[in-house]
């Protein structure tokens, strides 16, 4: 029953940042690997690289140097097309502030991702339906996000992450904008997406509440990382 | 489809801008249009000529006229079909505003010369049996009330004395290019009055128009007639009635540059307000690009959106400029009709200001456009910073 592959390995990474002529190192020598199944907590104070390394791992960004293997291919050598299909089909993602786009309705939003995909629009409507029903959306759906709570609007932003059916989905701190409520909401909806259906998760966090959610947590100080449970240091 | 929905909602998500922005495509469409109808009404005279016919006049100016002898000799010169004599007479009805053009023609002949005046064969016949009779133009009928049978009262300008005349016939133009406020009566009754008024001044004709067989013989013919007269009294000048026509515009070819210049400028200021549009929207929704980029949309697509909203702003505009310029040509034309007898709004202005609107749209488009997919994608993706 436990899986014990290994879906994500990063070997070395080392990613800067130019300001002018000065150049700002954010992460250094980071290495370590995901299992599949895995529900990982990445956490660390503000500006440690938390959000750098996620975007490198969706392949939204480009280290400097290292490698990044998901199920064995590495994505920092992707072409800029071969990537933006990678994660189209591998990746799902969640961010703070939802990023729906408020001229389209929940489920129009939803159905985006699908469109670059060859469906129907029958089978597009499926999924869609599905992803919905996931979040518990589904009577919502022809609402726009300006109609819906934060947390309302965040399951939206969810049900897109899943509609394509990745097997990995990134969260960029999905609870930072949620109050108490809304925010047990979406991290119990993140624990049924793991546990359910196994998708891999990583969620980046300086809410150790949120990090309770997980099964693990990865800590992140100055681009750095630090082995261990992230409680001995907070 | 999601994405036309997305490209039609945009437009509706400032409502302000969407329509300050129409609207200013509107009124430069509109301005456009009418601009360059004013222009084709300058040259309204040399698009309505005939390449069948030749215009000779003396070769010092129009002002100084040539015998009426001169007639019989054109007529000998072979490929020629008919010769009519005209004098533009300059009569002023009732006050100096009234101003329309009225001719002294040798009738019958230019009847045949001018297969464009539209008359019904009664009143061809009535006109042409009424020595004091004259052909009116439509257009100039309705303008003063006029009907068959008035009597109309021209006060002489080069023709000192009051010159009655009696409507014997109304004419259409076969197209819209013909003038309708034209003023036609018998040369004869003029050259008859002159006989006993001022005998020197009998005789003389202002210009003669030549129908020819073949448009290709006209310089042929015209070299022919002119060497005729050469080293006489009054040595003549022929051109085809075109050129006769430009020589008229070309005095004011200034001002038709100006114009055409200014409907340019229009073109232009519409295209900076249209691309700053553009380029407020795609900025505020760069964000949106990038999510649209990080679900792997190609740049065709997103380019595509960006290019369709511009174009669907600008083409809205100008089909709502052009529908506004039916009536504006129509209002303008009425007033301007004293100087500009015809006044048509040309098919080919609305083309060729929907051709430039949808260049304009693809230009204001362009530039955001390639802006956009250009933007880094981690970057992009921080919304609400
Ligand atoms: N595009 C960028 N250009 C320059 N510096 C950046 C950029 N993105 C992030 N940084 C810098 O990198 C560091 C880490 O940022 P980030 O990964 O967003 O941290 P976190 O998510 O942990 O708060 C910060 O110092 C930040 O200022
Ligand atoms: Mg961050």
């Amino acid at each position: 029953m436990a899986k014990l592959e290994k879906i994500i390995e990063i070997e070395s990474l080392y990613k800067s940042f130019r300001k002018g002529n000065q150049i700002i190192p954010v992460l250094q020598n980071i290495s370590f690997d995901i299992m599949d199944g895995e529900f990982l907590a990445l956490m660390g104070p503000s500006g440690s690289g938390k959000s750098t390394l996620l975007n490198l791992i969706a392949g939204i960004d480009k280290p400097d140097s290292g490698s990044i293997f998901v199920q064995g291919i590495d994505i920092t050598n992707l072409d800029e097309r071969t990537l933006s299909r990678w994660r189209s089909e591998h990746v799902g993602f969640i961010f703070q502030f939802y990023n729906l786009i408020p001229v389209l309705t929940a489920f129009e939003n939803i159905e985006l991702p699908l469109l670059m995909m060859n469906l129907s629009a029958k089978d597009r409507k499926e999924h869609v339906d599905f992803a919905l029903s996931i979040v518990g959306l589904y009577d919502r759906k022809d609402h726009y996000p300006k109609q819906l709570s934060g947390g309302q609007q965040q399951r939206v932003a969810i049900a897109r992450a899943i509609v394509t059916d990745p097997s990995i989905i990134v969260a960029d701190e999905p609870t930072g904008d949620l109050d108490k409520k809304s925010a047990e909401d979406v991290l119990n909806l993140m624990s049924e997406l793991n546990q359910k259906f196994g998708k891999t998760i990583i969620m980046v966090t300086h809410d150790l509440r949120a990090a309770k959610y997980a099964k693990s947590m990865k800590y992140l100080d100055k681009g750095v990382l630090i082995n261990g449970s992230a409680e001995i240091f907070i | 489809m999601v994405l036309l929905k997305y490209l039609f909602r945009n437009i509706f998500r400032h409502k302000l801008r969407s329509i300050l922005t129409i609207l200013s495509v509107s009124v430069a469409v509109l301005s456009f249009c009418l601009l360059n109808t004013i222009i084709s009404a300058w040259y309204a005279g040399v698009s309505a000529s005939s390449a069948y016919r030749l215009i000779v006049r003396n070769a010092i100016s129009l002002v100084f006229s040539l015998p009426i002898s001169y007639k019989e000799k054109i007529k000998q010169i072979s490929g020629i079909t008919y010769v009519a004599q005209g004098n533009w007479f300059g009569g002023i009805y009732i006050e100096e505003k009234n101003f329309f053009a009225n001719f002294a023609v040798d009738s019958e002949t230019f009847l045949k010369l001018y297969p464009e005046f539209i008359v019904s064969e009664n009143e061809k016949k009535a006109f042409l049996m009424d020595r004091k009779g004259c052909l009116v133009g439509r257009k100039l009928v309705e303008r003063f009330n006029w009907k068959i049978g008035n009597n109309v009262v021209l006060r002489g300008t080069i023709f000192p004395g009051n010159w009655e005349f009696v409507i014997r016939g109304i004419y259409r133009g076969r197209d819209k290019s013909v003038d309708e406020s034209q003023f036609l009566f018998h040369w004869d009754y003029l050259n008859e009055t002159l006989k006993k008024t001022s005998p020197t001044r009998a005789d003389q004709a202002g210009y003669f128009i030549v129908g020819i067989k073949n448009p290709e013989d006209a310089a042929v013919i015209s070299r022919e007639i002119d060497s005729l007269f050469k080293n006489s009294l009054a040595e003549t000048l022929t051109e085809t009635e075109k050129a006769f026509q430009l020589s008229f515009v070309a005095m004011t070819e200034a001002i038709v540059i100006v114009i055409k210049l200014v409907s340019f400028v229009v073109i232009g200021i519409i295209f900076v307000v249209v691309a700053n549009t553009m380029n407020m929207s795609v900025r505020e929704r760069k964000n949106e690009y990038a999510l649209f980029k990080m679900f792997s949309y190609g740049n065709t697509i997103i380019f595509g959106i960006i290019l369709g909203e511009s174009m669907l702003i600008v083409l809205t505009g100008a089909i709502l400029g052009i529908i506004l310029t039916f009536p504006a040509v129509k209002v303008v034309g009425d007033i301007l009709s004293v100087y500009f007898p015809i006044f048509n709004l040309h098919r080919e202005v609305i083309y060729e200001s929907l051709f430039i609107s949808f260049i304009v749209g693809i230009l204001s488009g362009l530039i955001p456009a390639a802006r956009s997919i250009k933007i880094n994608l981690a970057e992009g993706l921080k919304w609400d910073l």
